[in-house]
């Protein structure tokens, strides 16, 4: 039933948890739309016949409703729609909300092209690789004008705003190949500006990381290595280390625990800050790129307003780097449960 | 337009023997000078149709080019750039010099005084100047579109429009000074509702074309200066590198979407609630009917205007706004639909128990009906957030504002050139072509936009100039649609010339109507009532007791 209504509404493929939602509802508001009008429409065909006009100067009756008449007038629509609303409000807060348990990949937008970044190596341009039904937390930045990233297969879609970053989550259902295209007008190749999301099953997806973990390892002359008994190389959390010593941020912030001018990094992420205006602020990727661009916008109690502005001095991949090196020094979560455990706050 | 000396004698009905003394507005004054500096609102009103129309032809040749480049994936007429330049030039000439404008400027200035019995608007100068604001701005938005060229939308998205290369500057300072004209425009409304009304006419006793064009006024007077500002701050951005907006300066992108938003949802108020008024004319008028529930559409008018000024962060669902935002946003979107709802049921109301005259405005009726209900319902569906954030910016999005603002208010435009083509010209045209070209052009519309529905569906992204091939079926359907309304546009542009020139005498009221502008001469003399001002004893839209049913001067 709901596969012969896809097809008829030229819908594509439903290939996330998301999609599938988003596809129920689709269907409930498209068949109420279509009864609701259906009935409008006969009511006005019927009548446009059964009072047609019989004499040029015709008089007619002084009608008008009743107020229960305009009562059923508004509520019924109003009912109809505010339910709508609730369901899809409903699975908007799900989508934004990414389950703790996500993984991570950094999207950024540019002219015309998406790069994708993972956390734990690899990096890519217009190929993303995320393993089925497991939530994946997209963290979509962009590296000059405002660019959308949209995947018709999972119905989900987030700008990419410059100098932010904005989240959303999927959860794949189904392997395969899906397209990413970009829905904010971005200039000249906007249409151009094509990638694609390669779903793996979870056996392949390990073995794709590996793979390129492999090829890293290659890089460094280190072909002998067996990689299964490497650690991970965290190769943005690396770059990130570098990055926050040339860049000069460990002269002020320690990473062992010490206040020094700045807040140490360890233990940052995910922690709540009290800020010198009293009020309270929770560590996020929001938070931490704020921080970097515009140091003086939430000082945290008890340090001066020191700090340079990076703005312009760091590139997107590399603030995400840096991001990722601090959300590194924290103890980890202890993970419980499936996918559908405590939630991510929405990103501010 | 000029008016031709057969116009003179055929222009008033024989039995008028005040012509003599009294010549209708057309004639009075023959010169070209005449026409360029008079202060007669009809003849303001008119000048204003001549060049709206010129700017619907200049913007529909754009969306006829944009059809059929995406009639086949990769080039097929253009390359990339003219393409991005097509589009934006499509939306900016049909937003700000068809549609705003369309039916308050012709259609409000011709027939608000003749509704409330007054001789003029409030300032008849300001008048005159809010059509040369307009024109000046026209030809500088215009001449920079063509020299340069602006490829960022009509939205002007920044950072991509402090960024780009393209002339910006004189297109928005165009677009700022056609706001001024709005703004007159809609004070002089404003204050000729409230002190020009004729013996008789209460608040309450307003046709409700009049109350639609007031709410339109308001929002026009209320929302027009902020994109004023907003373009301001644009302009110096692109000019001198300010930092609002730009975030490599510390600026916020996202600011600029609210500001815009915040004027450009209303906006699509301005121009879809003149045509809602219309209608409520159109339909009373042909089923002979008082309206159903006068006041439940007078107040939903106002509620609309009120309520669509919250409205604006719907634009914004996956902008990174908070979900909170999303859902405030969301809900008071309902609300607007909730009004129009109101709407729809007291039109479809006011046929019961009426007498249907099935003429073309008419059928221009049906066709709106049509295009309000799916149009506003698609819409509640895009308030619908979790929807949204697959439709967003997608060819379905393209789809509802055609249905919706595009749709709605060419069927009223049509609409109400046809109902008062013979008072304003004098003149009658024929009632077959008006028909089959009415037929058409719902027709066209329908095939050239439920495909982008699907498309919407399927994936497609607005603004695309390439595809990937899925897509072009539905796209080659849409292209096949817009020639046909492209003919249906055609057709009409014959026969109204022809009848302009050659069409039977039409009489005081061809419809027995009881609208109060009926009451004046087809076409009004200069001052629109001969001997003292008329009273209005009735309510509009009237057609009650068989006595009074007779209308006074019936052809
Ligand atoms: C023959 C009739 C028309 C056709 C075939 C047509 C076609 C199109 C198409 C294909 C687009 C999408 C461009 C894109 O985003 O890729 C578009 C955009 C638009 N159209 Fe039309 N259109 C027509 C009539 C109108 C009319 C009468 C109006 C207004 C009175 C209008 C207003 C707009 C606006 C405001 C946009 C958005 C422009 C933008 O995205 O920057 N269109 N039209
Ligand atoms: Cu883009």
């Amino acid at each position: 039933m709901s596969e012969l209504l896809n097809n008829l509404l030229f819908l594509p493929e439903s290939a996330s948890t998301f999609a599938e939602r988003v596809d129920l509802l689709h269907h409930f508001v498209v068949g109420t739309t279509m009864v609701m009008s259906a009935g409008v429409g006969l009511a006005a065909l019927f009548m446009f016949f059964r009072y047609r006009r019989r004499l040029p100067a015709q008089a007619t009756e002084y009608v008008v409703p009743t107020l229960k008449t305009e009562f059923l007038f508004v509520s019924v629509p109003l009912v109809f729609f505010l339910a709508w609303f609730g369901i899809g409000f409903r699975d908007f807060t799900w989508v934004t909300t990414p389950p703790k348990d996500a993984m991570d990949v950094y999207v950024m937008g540019k002219q015309w092209m998406w790069k994708f970044s993972y956390p734990e190596g690899p990096n890519g341009v217009n190929v993303m690789h995320v393993p089925a039904n497991r939530p994946v937390r997209l963290l979509i930045t962009s590296r000059d004008v405002l660019h959308s990233f949209y995947v018709p297969a999972f119905r989900i879609k987030m700008d990419a705003l410059p100098g932010r970053y904005t989240q959303i989550w999927f959860e794949a259902t189904k392997p395969g190949t899906y397209q990413v295209l970009c829905t904010e007008y971005c200039g000249l190749s906007h249409s151009k500006m094509l990638a694609e999301v390669v779903v793996l099953p979870e056996e392949e997806y390990e073995d794709w990381i590996k793979e390129q973990r492999r090829g890293r390892l290659q890089d460094r002359q280190d072909a002998l290595a067996d990689t299964s008994l490497v650690p991970p190389v965290a190769r943005m959390v690396e770059q990130g280390q570098i990055l926050a010593g040339t860049q000069g941020c460990l002269k002020c912030h320690s990473v062992d625990g010490s206040a020094h001018i700045g807040p140490t990094f360890l233990g940052m992420y995910d922690r709540v800050e009290k800020l010198d205006d009293g009020q309270d602020i929770r560590v996020d990727e929001a938070y931490i790129t704020q921080s970097m661009m515009d140091p003086g916008a939430h000082l945290v109690a008890g340090y001066q307003n020191v700090m340079p502005t990076y703005q312009g001095k760091l590139q997107g991949p590399e603030t995400a780097a840096i991001v990722e090196y601090i959300k590194s020094l924290r103890t980890p979560n202890v993970r419980e449960g499936a996918s559908e455990g405590p939630a991510y706050d929405p990103i501010q | 337009m000029t008016p031709s000396s057969s116009l003179d004698t055929a222009g008033a009905a024989p039995h008028d023997e005040h012509h003599d003394h009294h010549p209708s507005y057309l004639v009075d004054g023959t010169t070209i000078k005449s026409w360029l500096l008079t202060v007669d609102h009809k003849r303001i009103g008119l000048m204003f149709l001549f060049w709206v129309l010129l700017f619907f032809l200049v913007g529909g040749i754009f969306a006829l080019l944009i059809r059929v480049e995406l009639l086949t994936p990769g080039p097929t007429i253009m390359d990339a750039m003219t393409y991005n330049r097509t589009f934006t030039l499509h939306g900016l000439v049909m937003i700000f010099l068809f549609m705003i404008p369309a039916i308050p400027a012709v259609f409000g200035n011709f027939m608000l005084p003749l509704m409330l019995g007054a001789k003029d608007v409030a300032f008849p100068r300001l008048n005159l100047a809010s059509l040369y604001i307009y024109l000046a701005g026209a030809v500088l938005a215009l001449w920079g579109m063509l020299n340069g060229g602006l490829d960022t939308g009509w939205t002007f998205y920044t950072p991509y429009s402090t960024h780009t290369t393209t002339t910006v500057a004189p297109v928005l300072f165009g677009a700022f000074i056609i706001g001024f004209s709005s703004i007159a425009t809609g004070i002089n409304f404003i204050v000729t509702c409230h002190t020009m009304r004729a013996p008789g006419i209460t608040w309450f006793k307003m046709p409700l074309f009049v109350w639609a064009i007031y709410a339109t006024s308001c929002i026009q007077v209320l929302a027009t200066p902020v994109i004023g500002l907003l373009l301001v701050l644009v302009t110096v951005e692109n000019l001198f590198s300010f930092g609002m907006f730009d975030p490599a300066r510390g600026g916020d992108p996202v600011l600029f979407q609210h500001l815009f938003w915040f004027y450009s949802h209303p906006a699509v108020y301005i121009m879809v609630l003149p045509a809602f008024g219309v209608m409520s004319e159109i339909v009373s008028t042909y089923s002979r009917k008082n309206l159903f529930g006068y006041r439940a559409v007078a107040y939903s008018s106002l509620g609309i205007a009120f309520v669509g000024f919250f409205a604006w962060g719907h634009h914004m669902f996956v902008s990174g706004q908070s979900t909170f935002d999303a859902g405030v946003f969301g809900v008071l979107t309902m609300l607007v639909g909730v009004f129009t709802a109101i709407k729809v049921f007291n039109w479809v109301g006011t046929v019961y128990k009426g007498a249907v005259d099935f003429k073309t405005p008419f059928a221009y009726f049906c066709g709106f009906l049509f295009f309000t209900v799916f149009g506003g319902m698609t819409g509640i569906a895009l308030g619908t957030v979790s929807l949204d954030v697959a439709w967003h910016d997608t060819y379905f999005v393209v789809a509802h504002f055609h249905f919706i603002m595009v749709g709605a208010t060419i069927m009223a435009f049509l609409a109400a050139l046809h109902y008062w083509f013979p008072k304003m010209f004098g003149r009658t045209y024929h009632e077959g072509w008006g028909l089959v070209s009415a037929a058409l052009i719902i027709l066209g519309f329908n095939a050239t936009f439920i495909p982008q529905f699907l498309l919407g569906n399927n994936g497609m992204p607005r603004r695309y100039y390439d595809y990937p091939e899925r897509f072009q079926a539905l796209n080659v359907a849409s292209t096949a649609g817009a020639t046909l309304l492209a003919f249906g546009f055609i057709i009409i542009a014959m026969y109204l010339a022809y009848a302009l020139v050659y069409g039977k005498a039409a009489g005081k009221n061809p419809w027995r109507s009881k609208g109060y502008e009926w009451v004046s001469e087809s076409p009004p003399p200069t001052h629109n009532f001969v001997g003292p001002q008329p009273t209005f004893p009735e309510e509009p839209h009237f057609y009650v007791d068989p006595k009074k049913a007779e209308v006074p001067d019936a052809v």
